[in-house]
């Protein structure tokens, strides 16, 4: 809501500073979006008066002109306009002078000829035709063409143009919030100024003369749909003369934004910024049947909005129409075919209340919004559609623009009766921590027009918002002040105890940023394509996703049900950028649709990938394997993987904590990293949050030192190629028994001498029996039980 | 030659060896030819028998003397030339400090998690529970449980992603307020951090998913000073303990009174600057009391509780605090935007 400082000055005198006005209003609750001046670009632009003039020695259409501009002896300035004439006022820039637009005018010479300024039209100081009215369009702005004698007598020669030109104003931009329609009007942003500065304003009652005869022999009008029109209020205006409004209209609607057009359209437009309430006028002469009704249109019915378009109408939208036809789509905009015209003899005024949600569904159901519908989606006051008609009428017979009929037709569906709430001051000084005397809240209730009944206060019409206790505390807040209000702690009893899994996601982060890996943050969306580059079966239940609607893209329309590809991304995009190598993961979320529910379930996934500095399967399997120490699993185990599409068939694993599946691991399948436009080798993991915090160990367990030494024993086999690290680990475990104390696998041989298709495998394990030093008998012994096994399940032989 | 004469000779000759020992390995073999077991001044006194019972203590006295008086030199020797070794070794072992060091590469938090962990550090500490909900949510914990009606702007598709008519992705974490109250009993003291969404395109200030942190407090009596109180010492542990909050009145469909919390401008302390676009403010989060309505939809007597809440955006904070200018550096992931996260 724009607000001009010039109008509101009229309405609630003050000495307003305007930095010091914007941020009094922001303390006050009334947010400023922007402040500027209205003619900030235009500066050193005078009244100034043709002295002479005479036709350029070297040139057959320029003119050389003397002007006074107010400044002793009149200064040369040379125009190629042809509507100027000797003693014309006109707008001149002075030499260093600045012009809409960033133009900046210096003095120079034309055609040899000095020339000290430029004399300007209305479009190089941004205005039209509508702004000026009268103006000639293809020549200099003659100011006594436009403005009336008075008003000239008020911008002498060599006085600023701007004054004179309505540009010498303040305008504030409020960002008005959804619950304070009442301040989408210059009433209402004039009280909150007031009562901001602790004064009280009271907008004038409108008196309206009328005379022209009685409404009801002219107009009949029925309100079909009393809940989406609850009140419908007409005048009717006869002998109207379509002319432009005065300069002090025009001024202010153009600060607010406004073009002006004529006065009656004017008209509506002032009262709507003036009293909030959107106004309509229709020229009477195109309604059929002397009446209007407040209907649904039917379905399939047309009507050419004032915009020029064709819309179709259906039967959730209300029109406002005449006995046949409808003539304007209600609250939203009129239509052309009862359009204010310059040979419009009589209107007639609306000023009514629509239902906000019909008026919201209409115009976006129609595509349009306007600055009414805008204002009638908030829901506005149903009290003040009176006053402003009486406003529009009083303004026709101010401006002489026509002669307003006796007789109000009001159709009034609406409950009167004003809300009260009770007034608890010292439940109010409780609740915000304050002390504030029950004098000051009354005085600032009287402000606000708040009225007291008893212990009740009677809240104004205007104020929708306020319903109930703590609406009131807002409004004692508000002009106690938020910074007058205490800073205290509540003294009560705090219990801090932290969710387990959210210190459990903290701990995966500190042991994965212990590795050297970085974390990533993807955004949750995935669409088919996403799918469609890892390999993802089109019957797999991974394509069943939660469905966005309303998307911004085909590749964003669904929540992803699987994190490889968004880590995926992440590497191709540091591959890509250079990045030569990268150790990454992300606990994200995957969001799978679940039969039956409403909402889908919401899985945490650690997703990770490593590419470059040597990266290989061993390093992600290895990273698992710290995490699974760092959590205090037990029991890890991998299985070879050969049918995941989307890694190397010969190099993947699912991981299991005992029975339970935990993810998988692997290198990404060549042809995926392919479809992610990156050419090296990556290796990913996911891994399922929950089972990981299910097969989380507990607190550490202390285990006293050992006091006895452990034997250590080193193994070389020869087995297979198909034989797994894993089977001879069983073997040596079930071998070395419960004295065992740890395996470690420390290298792998193949060679001509051992034969095709055959490995050696060798490790060291050490055993410790924590009551005695072990013999050379307790590890032959476990030897030969360890060769037995292997021999009978692997084939393995010791290595000659 | 008498035994004294051969005494004094070893004394001599020894004390002369001793001091002529350059290195500790030369001192060695000293050591052992005058002091060994199979040395010199042994094999004299293997010969003390011969000796009359009047020279015998005399001799066996000086012997004594010159073996101490040996055994002292030697031993002083060879400190004095350990210590000379040392110092050649340190001497030799000079470093050039001024070399790179070899620098450990642990990994990185993503800020927006450490921007997270920060303000729960804070809040947790003050006795607040750190609690999550669901991103996909239903219309009534998103609005109409927030005070926020069929016609509210915010529930518009422009904004708002729709799943169904009535489940959303959520667009604030408030939602995760209606479930913890309705799911205990008050006093309440939680921050939900989470991403939410709203329909706008990827821009340099805008993403259709950032991050939020709500917080909400429920208890008999809790006041618009207590709100004030903990986002004072919230704003403080964040932005510096200089720092001065400012609350504006402002509307929340959620809470009544609202208010929107600006915080001294940390780049120029209140001077203005090109941060805070020469207000000296900076608008940080948005608050209130919670409002009655919701309170009432959750179960709790407003005439019995009260409460606030709050919610602030972590992209934002992060952005100022580590004058990040475009929002989409968060989601490229891009190592040498991350690494620079270290801690």
């Amino acid at each position: 809501m724009k607000l001009s400082m010039n109008w509101l000055k009229g309405l609630v005198p003050y000495d307003y500073e305007p930095k010091k006005y914007i941020a009094d209003m922001t303390m006050s609750g009334s947010k400023v979006e922007t402040l500027e001046y209205f003619g900030e670009e235009i500066r050193n632009v005078v009244v100034g008066r043709v002295v002479s003039m005479e036709h350029h020695p070297d040139s057959d259409h320029l003119w050389v002109c003397q002007i006074d501009v107010g400044a002793g002896e009149a200064i040369q300035i040379i125009t190629g306009a042809q509507n100027v004439k000797v003693d014309d006022l006109v707008p001149v820039a002075l030499h260093d002078s600045d012009l809409p637009g960033g133009v900046h005018i210096k003095k120079g010479k034309l055609r040899g000829l000095p020339s000290n300024g430029m004399l300007c039209s209305f479009n190089e100081l941004a205005m039209t035709e509508h702004d000026v009215p009268g103006a000639y369009a293809d020549g200099i702005l003659i100011l006594n063409d436009v403005f009336s004698a008075e008003e000239l007598a008020e911008a002498p020669v060599g006085t600023d143009v701007r004054k004179l030109l309505g540009f010498d104003d303040w305008i504030v931009d409020f960002e008005i919030t959804p619950n304070r329609p009442d301040c989408l009007s210059m009433i209402g942003l004039a009280r909150e100024s007031a009562v901001t500065y602790g004064q009280k304003y009271v907008p004038d009652t409108p008196v309206v003369k009328g005379g022209a005869g009685d409404i009801g022999q002219w107009l009949r009008v029925r309100v079909e749909e009393p809940k989406l029109c609850p009140r419908y209020t007409a005048r009717v205006v006869k002998n109207v003369k379509i002319e432009p409004s005065p300069k002090w209209m025009r001024d202010r609607l153009r600060a607010c934004g406004v073009r002006p057009i004529n006065n009656i359209v004017d008209i509506t437009n002032y009262v709507m910024l003036e009293y909030g309430q959107p106004m309509h006028s229709f020229d009477y002469a195109c309604l059929d049947g002397a009446e209007i009704v407040v209907r649904c249109a039917k379905d399939g019915e047309i009507m050419n909005t004032l915009d020029d378009q064709e819309r179709a109408l259906d039967a959730e939208m209300l029109v406002i129409a005449d006995a046949k036809k409808p003539v304007g789509v209600a609250g939203v905009m009129g239509g052309a075919n009862s359009e204010i015209t310059d040979g419009t003899k009589m209107i007639v005024f609306e000023s009514a209340n629509f239902n906000g949600t019909s008026i919201r569904l209409t115009s976006r159901r129609l595509g349009m919004r306007t600055e009414s519908s805008g204002r009638y989606e908030k829901g506005l006051d149903p009290m003040n559609t009176l006053p402003a008609l009486e406003r529009a009428c009083e303004l026709v017979e101010l401006l002489g623009a026509g002669e307003v009929c006796d007789g109000i037709i009001d159709i009034d569906n609406t409950d009167h009766a004003p809300k009260t709430i009770k007034f608890e001051p010292e439940r109010i000084n409780a609740f915000l921590g304050v002390d504030v005397a029950k004098e000051d809240m009354l005085h600032w209730f009287d402000l606000l027009g708040f009225q007291m009944d008893g212990e009740n206060i009677v809240i104004p019409s205007w104020r929708m918002d306020v319903e109930q206790f703590a609406d009131i505390a807002e409004e004692v807040a508000r002009f106690y002040g938020y910074d007058n209000v205490p800073t205290t702690l509540f003294p009560g009893e705090a219990r801090y105890i932290p969710m387990p899994t959210i210190a459990f996601d903290d701990r995966i982060r500190e042991l994965f940023t212990a590795m050297g890996y970085s974390e990533a943050q993807t955004m949750s969306f995935s669409g088919a394509k996403s799918l469609d580059r890892i390999f993802i079966p089109e019957d797999s239940e991974l394509r069943k996703a939660v469905v966005i609607t309303n998307p911004l893209s085909e590749d964003m329309n669904t929540l992803r049900t699987i994190m490889l590809p968004s880590i995926l991304e992440v590497a191709a995009r540091n591959y890509n950028v250079k990045n030569p190598a990268m150790r990454m993961y992300e606990l994200g979320s995957v969001y799978v649709p679940v039969d039956g529910e409403k909402l889908p379930r919401e899985r945490k996934i650690l997703s990770g990938a490593i590419y470059g500095d040597g990266a290989d399967f061993f390093e992600m399997k290895g990273a698992v394997d710290a995490l699974a120490a760092g959590l205090r699993m037990k029991n890890i185990s991998y299985r070879a993987q050969k049918n995941n599409p989307s890694y190397h068939p010969g190099r993947c694993a699912e991981i299991y904590c005992g029975d339970t599946y935990l993810g998988v691991i692997g290198q990404v399948h060549p042809k995926v990293v392919e479809n992610f436009n990156a050419a090296t080798e990556i290796y990913a993991m996911e891994l399922e949050v929950e089972a990981l915090f299910a097969n989380r160990g507990g607190i550490v367990e202390y285990e006293p030192l050992a006091k006895f030494p452990a034997i250590t024993r080193d193994i070389a086999v020869v087995c297979n190629e198909d034989v797994t690290a894993a089977e001879i680990e069983s073997c040596i475990r079930e071998g070395a028994g419960k004295l065992l104390e740890s395996v470690r696998l420390f290298d792998v041989y193949r060679g001509a001498q051992l034969g095709e298709g055959r490995k050696s495998m060798a490790y060291s394990f050490s055993m410790r029996d924590r009551t005695r030093s072990l013999t050379d008998e307790d590890a032959d012994g476990a030897m030969k039980r360890i060769l037995k096994l292997l021999a009978q399940r692997t084939g393995a032989e010791l290595r000659a | 030659m008498g035994m004294r004469e051969d005494l004094e000779r070893i004394r001599s000759e020894a004390l002369e060896a001793i001091a002529a020992a350059a290195t500790e390995q030369e001192l060695e073999p000293v050591r052992i030819h005058y002091s060994g077991k199979k040395g010199a001044l042994t094999a004299i006194l293997k010969t003390m028998g011969k000796l009359s019972a009047e020279e015998r203590p005399v001799m066996g006295q000086l012997a004594n003397e010159v073996r101490a008086q040996i055994e002292t030199a030697l031993s002083e020797r060879f400190e004095v030339l350990r210590e000379e070794a040392l110092n050649a070794k340190l001497k030799a072992e000079a470093l050039d400090v001024t070399m790179p060091g070899r620098v450990p590469h642990p990994g990185t938090i993503h800020p927006l998690t450490s921007t997270i962990a920060d303000v729960r550090k804070v809040f947790e500490s003050m006795g607040f529970q750190t609690v999550e909900g669901p991103e996909v949510e239903e219309t009534y914990y998103n609005f109409d449980a927030l005070n926020t009606n069929e016609d509210h702007p915010a529930r518009d598709p422009q904004d708002t992603f729709y799943i169904t008519d009535d489940v959303v992705l959520r667009t604030q974490t408030s939602s995760v307020q209606i479930r913890q109250m309705q799911g205990k009993k008050p006093p309440i003291r939680v921050i939900a951090p989470g991403r939410v969404y709203r329909n706008d395109d990827l821009d340099a200030t805008h993403s259709p998913l950032f991050h939020q942190i709500e917080g909400l407090m429920i208890d008999k009596g809790v006041r618009m000073s207590d709100l004030k109180g903990y986002l004072e010492v919230f704003a403080q542990s964040i932005f510096g303990a200089e720092t001065r909050v400012r609350f504006r009145p402002h509307h929340f469909p959620f809470t009544e009174p609202s208010a929107e919390m600006d915080v001294s401008c940390f780049a120029c302390g209140g001077e203005g600057c090109r941060l805070c676009k020469g207000e000296g403010w900076i608008e940080i989060l948005g608050c209130g009391m919670v409002h009655p309505n919701v309170l009432r939809a959750c179960g709790i007597d407003p005439e019995e509780y009260s409460g606030f809440a709050f919610g602030m955006g972590v992209e934002r904070i992060a952005m100022l605090r580590y004058k990040i200018n475009e929002i989409r550096n968060f989601y490229d992931n891009d190592l040498r935007f991350l690494s620079q996260f270290n801690g």
